[in-house]
């Protein structure tokens, strides 16, 4: 990068007297006052040492050195990203772990991946409507009346399975669609709107439901099969492990080998192999802790699947690109052509379809469609899972990814108090705590960034 | 300089409820032209700008493209025409990084995805032949400073390859040198053959750069001068409504009939 790094900066200085008549000891004298503002306070360090190269230029010097520069940089900017989750992780696991041996079983492990499914399908879509500055309060409504529609369309009616599941989710993204409407176009807030919601599809679930109250679903029926169906083949899950590592190996070997064709920054190989170590250790893991009870659960995979191609739409899309201009800023992204009530009724009904397969993993799990679903402690858990995740409350950042370690967390909290037999009282206290201190997290984090000169 | 302006404005009204804020404006642009637009605050600059590209469409009046009447309704429409515009309030994403903003609307795809590779290559190129310089074209907006952010916003109108560029004060929040850099930028703009809106209080700045000045004052058309044969005073005297014309006149008139 050095080398590069000095030519490009001297070339930048070569142009500017051509360009600038009388600006060239204006523009070498400007760079100390610069890099103050540029850089922020976090990087004092970090100049001495480009200090060479050019002191405004925050490059990353190639190699492992300026990986885990950069990433302690970040830290201290506060641009934690996924880091407090992952150790939160590991201390509910330690400490559940030295209580009750039987927390991470196999068996225990797996259920609780299962079970977290449903919350963090639903928790995807929130992620979407944070990004987007928002709030979805309906979601564990629109979950539960979504199953109540499969279950009254399939048992009731005699409708076909698949036919109505399609249905159930269609009505889920109706029902997002139309919150978005009322926030997009009529500039309802969305707080509003989607309270309305969560009372107003509450009331539908119910009437739908009947005076009975309980639809039981088909035991070996497709919903049934969501989550207690296991791909029991060792090899499911360890092909799928081994197939995500080979794929993200070899899309990041060929980013890296477009960037250095294109003559852009491009990861040092040591890093692309690091990156690589560090998401086939957890993979690995998974593969064999579900090998060993029943296979690869069904529910996991259509989660992480789901979540995957969450990541990939944000990140790699257009219409992701979009998502966050209007997250951070949707005046300029209006202005830069961006329909931007488009996007929002989009993301509403996007945050409505997750909910609606939420719903189905929440429905599959007891079988059935009651007049419980989705209400009590879902819809906050879903919302704790996006935040404790670390998509950030003020909009603008985010990732799918966070859905689904946040869902693990709520998961793992639920699960280690029901191994220990601590009442749910005690387990609404802690789960609130974790999500404060989320949210703690988050804020601290934004103002470290402002701080920075990051956000 | 060709017969047929790039763009024009016949009979432009704009009216904000009980506010009258553009009344039968009228402005040619023709390629290769920088054509500076004063005024004093509140003199209807801002919201002119608006219904040329298309942010608030005016009330009354046509624009022309090219010679052939055209209607922007949304910002879509001026980008489609070619009219680029560079806010006051630079209008970029505070989370999204340099090269993000710089395609914000026109991002380059690679079979329907983002093309980041390519999009941070010609990021580079541009940024460099404006010998622009920032700290990483990967950083989020948020954390460049104020002239770093508006040669970001100005370098990113040109992506387009647009025909007409409007700048709404791009110099009011910089500093010397920075200032400077967007002057020339200014210039290069006119080499390219790219008509320019320059909206700016500073008058020096308007006489270095402009060829011509279009005085808006309480919405209506104060005088177009040619820079070349016009002092300063005129110019000052025509925003101020300190010269004779149509409005002092009636203002002298309606305050002789208030005595």
């Amino acid at each position: 990068m050095s080398s590069g790094n000095a030519s490009e900066s001297e070339a930048g200085k070569d142009t500017v007297p051509q360009q600038a008549d009388g600006g060239e000891s204006v523009a070498v004298a400007k760079p100390p006052a610069e890099e103050e503002s540029s850089v922020g306070e976090g990087g004092a360090e970090e100049q001495n040492a480009l200090d060479v190269i050019d002191p405004r230029l925050l490059v990353r010097q190639r190699g492992f050195k300026g990986y885990l520069e950069e990433f302690g940089r970040k830290v201290r900017s506060g641009d934690l990203g996924s880091m407090p989750v992952i150790i939160g992780l590991i201390v509910i696991a330690i400490v559940f772990q030295s209580m009750d041996s039987a927390f991470l079983s196999a068996n225990n492990l797996s259920d609780l991946f299962v079970q977290s499914a449903g919350t963090g399908l639903i928790a995807v879509g929130i992620v979407f409507v944070l990004i987007l500055g928002e709030i979805d309060l309906s979601v564990g409504s629109v979950s539960g009346m979504s199953a109540a529609v499969f279950a009254v369309l399939n048992i009731n009616n005699g409708m076909s399975e698949p036919l109505a599941l399609v249905l159930a989710i269609v009505t889920g993204a109706a029902a997002g669609a139309l919150h978005g409407f009322f926030f997009a176009r009529v500039g309802v807030p969305a707080f509003v709107v989607t309270l309305a919601g969560l009372l107003g599809w509450n009331g539908l679930m119910l009437y739908i439901l009947g005076d009975n109250g309980t639809i039981n679903l088909d035991a070996d029926g497709l919903v049934a099969k969501l989550t207690n169906y296991y791909f029991s083949d060792v090899a499911a899950a360890y092909g799928l492990a081994l197939l995500s590592v080979v794929v993200f190996l070899g899309a990041s070997l060929l980013d890296s080998r477009r960037r250095k064709a294109a003559g852009v920054p491009s990861r040092p190989l040591s890093e692309v192999v690091l990156r690589t170590v560090l998401l086939a250790i957890p993979v690995f893991a998974a593969a064999a802790v579900f090998n060993q009870y029943k296979g690869l659960p069904l529910a996991v995979l259509i989660f992480v699947a789901v979540v995957v191609v969450g990541d990939f739409v944000l990140r790699r899309t257009v219409y992701g690109r979009k998502v966050f201009a209007v997250g951070g800023s949707s005046e300029a992204a209006g202005r830069a052509g961006i329909n931007v009530p488009l996007i929002r009724i989009s993301v509403f009904a996007i945050a409505g379809t997750m909910a609606a397969v939420g719903g189905m993993f929440l429905a599959s799990l007891i079988n059935a469609a009651n007049q419980a679903s989705g209400a009590g402690s879902l819809l906050m858990n879903c919302i704790a899972a996006a935040v404790i995740g670390g998509t950030s409350l003020f909009g603008g950042r985010g990732k799918t990814w966070s859905a689904l370690l946040g869902a693990l967390v709520i998961q793992s909290i639920a699960s280690g108090m029901a191994l220990l037999a601590i009442s749910s009282a005690v387990q609404y206290m802690i789960t609130g705590a974790v999500l404060l201190a989320a949210v703690v997290i988050d804020s601290v984090s934004r103002r470290t960034q402002k701080t920075a000169g990051r956000a | 300089m060709s017969a047929t302006p790039v763009l024009a404005l016949r009979g432009v009204s704009k009216r904000f409820g009980a506010v009258q804020a553009l009344t039968d404006v009228e402005l040619e642009i023709h390629p290769g032209e920088v054509v500076a637009l004063v005024g004093d605050n509140g003199a209807g600059k801002s919201t002119l700008v608006k219904a040329i590209a298309g942010v608030g469409p005016a009330d009354e009046g046509t624009v022309e493209w090219e010679g052939r009447p055209v209607q922007i309704g949304r910002p879509h429409d001026a980008q489609q025409l070619g009219i680029a515009t560079v806010y006051q309030d630079l209008a970029l994403c505070d989370n999204l990084d340099v090269v993000g903003n710089l395609f914000l609307g026109a991002e380059l795809r690679n079979g329907g995805l983002l093309d980041e590779v390519e999009m941070e290559r010609k990021a580079r190129e541009l940024l460099s032949t404006l010998s622009i310089r920032i700290p990483s074209v990967r950083i989020p907006v948020a954390s460049l400073s104020g002239g770093q952010r508006q040669t970001v916003a100005i370098a990113r109108s040109l992506l387009g390859e647009p025909k007409v560029v409007i700048l709404d004060e791009p110099t009011a929040a910089l500093g010397v040198e920075q200032t400077a850099q967007v002057l020339d930028l200014v210039e290069r703009l006119r080499d390219r053959g790219l008509g320019t809106i320059l909206i700016s209080h500073n008058m020096e700045e308007v006489r270095a750069v402009s060829d011509r000045v279009a005085v808006l004052r309480l919405g209506r058309n104060n005088g177009t001068f040619e820079v070349a044969d016009t002092s300063q005073e005129e110019i000052v005297s025509a925003i101020t409504g300190a010269t004779q014309n149509a409005v002092t006149r009636r203002e002298a008139r309606t305050t002789e009939v208030g005595q």
